[in-house]
């Protein structure tokens, strides 16, 4: 189940900062993130990300919640790597038959693994504190995107929770009818496509119910939007993005200071 | 449609009657300023207070008949507040008109409230506000009750009664008259093919065309339909309910379904009535306790609970019929959907053609079987996918809301076949919240509640109907 919904405690203070702003945070300093190859770099990126996190209004096993699917990514790094990488210089750690896990193979895998997790968080962390429509609000005052395109996105992200639900309801009615695939691996593949193609034809429809109902009420007709619910771009929100910059930067310049530094280019 | 002359005074309600296909909601949309320029030869003008919808959307209001692709904000307020934004209306002002509207249509919460935690009847009436938040001269209602149970559709009507002023012009399309009938004062009928029936006051159309309303399908008020009950005892056990459940969307029930009766499954929005559908139609596993087959229904398929079976062997068993018809359809073409059951469960060709045929024809489907599923109109879709359902000739069928949104010629046609089935020693579960429906054909009722009762199961049987 994807959850989507905001988690953090109203208040708190980078929380509630404009979400252009945080966005755009979480943007610079994953970039400055991904310009070494090098473990200490994510790692102090980790910690800062770690420290900051009561400052958004998320506890710490919320976030765990959340960053589940990340999490996960990063042990099958590890796994992966330790298994199959054919790097293997360094001291030997284990050598159990096939399996030779050396420093140099888990050094390389554990600086990948935090790579991603430090490159990965920002943006989860933004995405669990912002709520869509405030998101929506800011991109159309604070970045001037275009209202067609960031309410339209924001009505069809409404509908996407359905769609689950249309996925059981076809495959149902489908069985109803008599029609399965057993084991054989091509009738499931023809049963799954087909399903997916009732669900997007279904999709399409509503969609474009939804569309003429935002017709009737004047979207996109030509006359200039006001806005319900001002979002303001302030001083603080300038500082959020300077001080990320400044974090990354930091953690960039300590890499380079301890000699670890390795530059993705060059 | 075509050649429609009508005028509409200011302050005028109109309820616009029609049989399925005279062209009641095209020329809403026309009145909306909705129509794609590609969607047809287009003749004539349409006018509101002199001008061209297209060019001026701001004079008319419309809300549609599904609440589900009607809201477009995650927020109550917000959803009010976007025509508003849309409309360019100064921003101190969005807020004091989005609490009138609330309040016009007697809405209950916050304006925080999160839209997807609403019932369907609060979200109809939220819609509704978002379109008189903009002050329309014109307000359109394109069937707004037909997808929600009666006490929704009430809530509803009761916003729509409370809401009018003397300045604003109503049209509604609605097929459930005689509910419609207190918030209208003039029913204009459309002819199919072209032009309009009849015009004037409710009583005076009624009596003048009346009957011939009624025989094409309107919901004419005052006829009642003659009961179909059953004329014998109920015969063998068919399938039986042991302590199902699926927490937490069914509390605890029994249940026993017998040849030859129709049983009517009635309960409150929410109590899980579609869930214990899908339990005995061997759809969903149930959570806890046993759903049952006997050997009269199941025969060697007995000893194994109907979920776990082959889909072939259960379609050919427990026939089930979805509340939404479009979920149903696999194929092409009208012949394909009816002919792909028979087919699945090994029937001979020439079999297969006997038995698509006899149901196109019993079912009015005939001149359609070259048509593509999706193209049919909620009556047609509704006949079809009962007949998908009964190509396999299953003696249980488990039907949800078949009645739904349904003209009175579909209605009856519904009444007729379930009663002959019946009849003819198949078991009929409905799910229904339609009272007339369980009054013309349950032989039997049985009421799902959300709360277990006191001896323990979510359900209370109220015994064999007089026949």
């Amino acid at each position: 189940m994807i959850s989507i919904e905001p988690v953090a405690t109203p208040g708190a203070p980078l929380a509630r900062r404009n979400p252009v702003a945080k966005v755009v945070a979480a943007l610079v300093f994953s970039f400055t993130l991904l310009a070494t190859l090098d473990p200490v770099a994510p790692a102090i990126a980790l910690v800062v990300e770690l420290a900051v996190l009561p400052l958004f209004g998320i506890r710490y096993r919320m976030l765990a919640r959340r960053a589940a699917p990340v999490l996960l990514s990063a042990v099958g790094i590890v796994v992966t790597l330790v298994l199959f990488a054919a790097d293997r210089s360094g001291r030997v750690l284990v050598d159990a038959g096939p399996v030779l896990v050396t420093t140099g193979v888990l050094v390389t895998a554990l600086g990948l693994a935090l790579r991603m997790l430090a490159v990965a968080l920002p943006g989860v962390i933004v995405f669990a504190t912002t709520d869509p429509t405030d998101l929506a609000d800011a991109l159309i005052q604070n970045a001037k995107a275009p209202a067609r395109f960031a309410i339209g996105a924001l009505a069809a992200f409404r509908l996407v929770p359905l769609l689950g639900q249309e996925w059981q309801m076809i495959s149902m009615a489908r069985r109803a009818r008599g029609v399965d695939a057993g084991q054989n691996p091509l009738a499931r593949m023809r049963l799954f496509v087909s399903t997916a193609f009732a669900l997007l034809v279904g999709a399409i429809r509503r969609g474009t119910r939804l569309a003429v109902a935002m017709d009737a009420r004047g979207f996109d007709a030509g006359t200039p939007r006001t806005v319900a619910r001002r979002q303001r771009f302030r001083a603080a929100d300038g500082l959020l993005i300077a001080g990320a910059a400044a974090l990354a930067g930091a953690a960039l310049a300590v890499s380079v200071a301890l000699g670890t530094f390795r530059p993705l280019i060059g | 449609m075509r050649g429609v002359d009508l005028r509409v005074e200011r302050g005028e309600r109109v309820l616009l009657l029609g049989p399925s296909g005279a062209g009641k909601s095209t020329l809403l949309a026309a009145l909306a300023g909705l129509l794609p320029e590609d969607s047809g030869e287009q003749e004539g003008a349409v006018e509101v207070d002199g001008v061209d919808p297209r060019a001026d959307r701001e004079r008319v209001g419309i809300v549609f008949q599904d609440p589900e692709t009607q809201l477009v904000m995650a927020r109550c307020g917000d959803d009010v507040a976007f025509g508003l934004e849309n409309r360019g209306v100064p921003a101190d002002e969005i807020w004091p008109r989005v609490d009138e509207a609330l309040r016009r249509v007697g809405f209950p919460y916050h304006r925080d409230r999160p839209t997807a935690a609403l019932s369907g009847g609060e979200q109809q009436r939220l819609a509704l506000a978002g379109t008189l938040a903009l002050r329309p001269g014109l307000l359109l209602l394109d069937e707004p009750t037909a997808n929600l149970d009666p006490a929704g559709a009430a809530l509803v009507r009761r916003a729509v009664a409370d809401a009018m002023d003397g300045d604003t012009t109503l049209i509604l399309v609605e097929h459930r008259v005689a509910e419609a009938l207190p918030l209208v004062d003039r029913v204009v009928v459309l002819e199919p093919g072209g032009g309009v029936r009849a015009d004037g006051p409710p009583e005076a159309v009624f009596a003048a065309h009346g009957d011939a309303l009624a025989a094409e399908g309107v919901w004419v008020p005052g006829r009642t339909v003659p009961p179909r009950h059953a004329g014998a005892a109920p015969g063998d056990l068919l399938i039986s309910a042991d302590r199902v459940a699926l927490p937490p969307r069914l509390a605890p029930i029994d249940l026993a379904v017998r040849a030859g009766e129709a049983l009517a499954v009635l309960g409150p929005n929410g109590a899980g009535k579609s869930t214990l559908a899908l339990l005995l139609g061997g759809l969903l596993r149930p959570g806890t306790g046993r759903v049952a087959a006997t050997g009269e229904l199941a025969g060697r398929h007995a000893r194994t609970p109907p979920y776990r079976w082959r889909a072939p062997a259960l379609a050919s068993r427990i026939g089930s019929v979805f509340q939404d018809p479009e979920h149903q359809f696999v194929t092409g073409t009208v012949f394909d959907e009816l002919a792909l059951g028979p087919r699945r469960i090994g029937q001979p060709e020439t079999a297969v053609r006997a038995t698509v045929d006899g149901l196109l024809d019993r079912l009015r489907l005939t001149a359609l079987a070259r048509a593509n599923p999706y193209t049919l109109s909620g009556g047609e879709a509704r006949r079809l996918s009962v007949a998908t359902a009964l190509a396999t000739a299953p003696r249980l069928l488990v039907c949800d809301e078949p009645t739904f949104g349904q003209d009175r010629r579909t209605w009856l046609e519904l009444v007729d076949l379930f009663a002959e089935l019946r009849d003819a020693g198949h078991g009929v579960v409905t799910v229904t919240h339609d009272p007339d429906f369980v009054a013309a054909l349950a032989d039997r009722r049985i009421t799902v509640t959300r709360e277990p009762s006191d001896d323990g199961t979510g359900a209370s049987g109220e015994g064999v109907e007089a026949a």
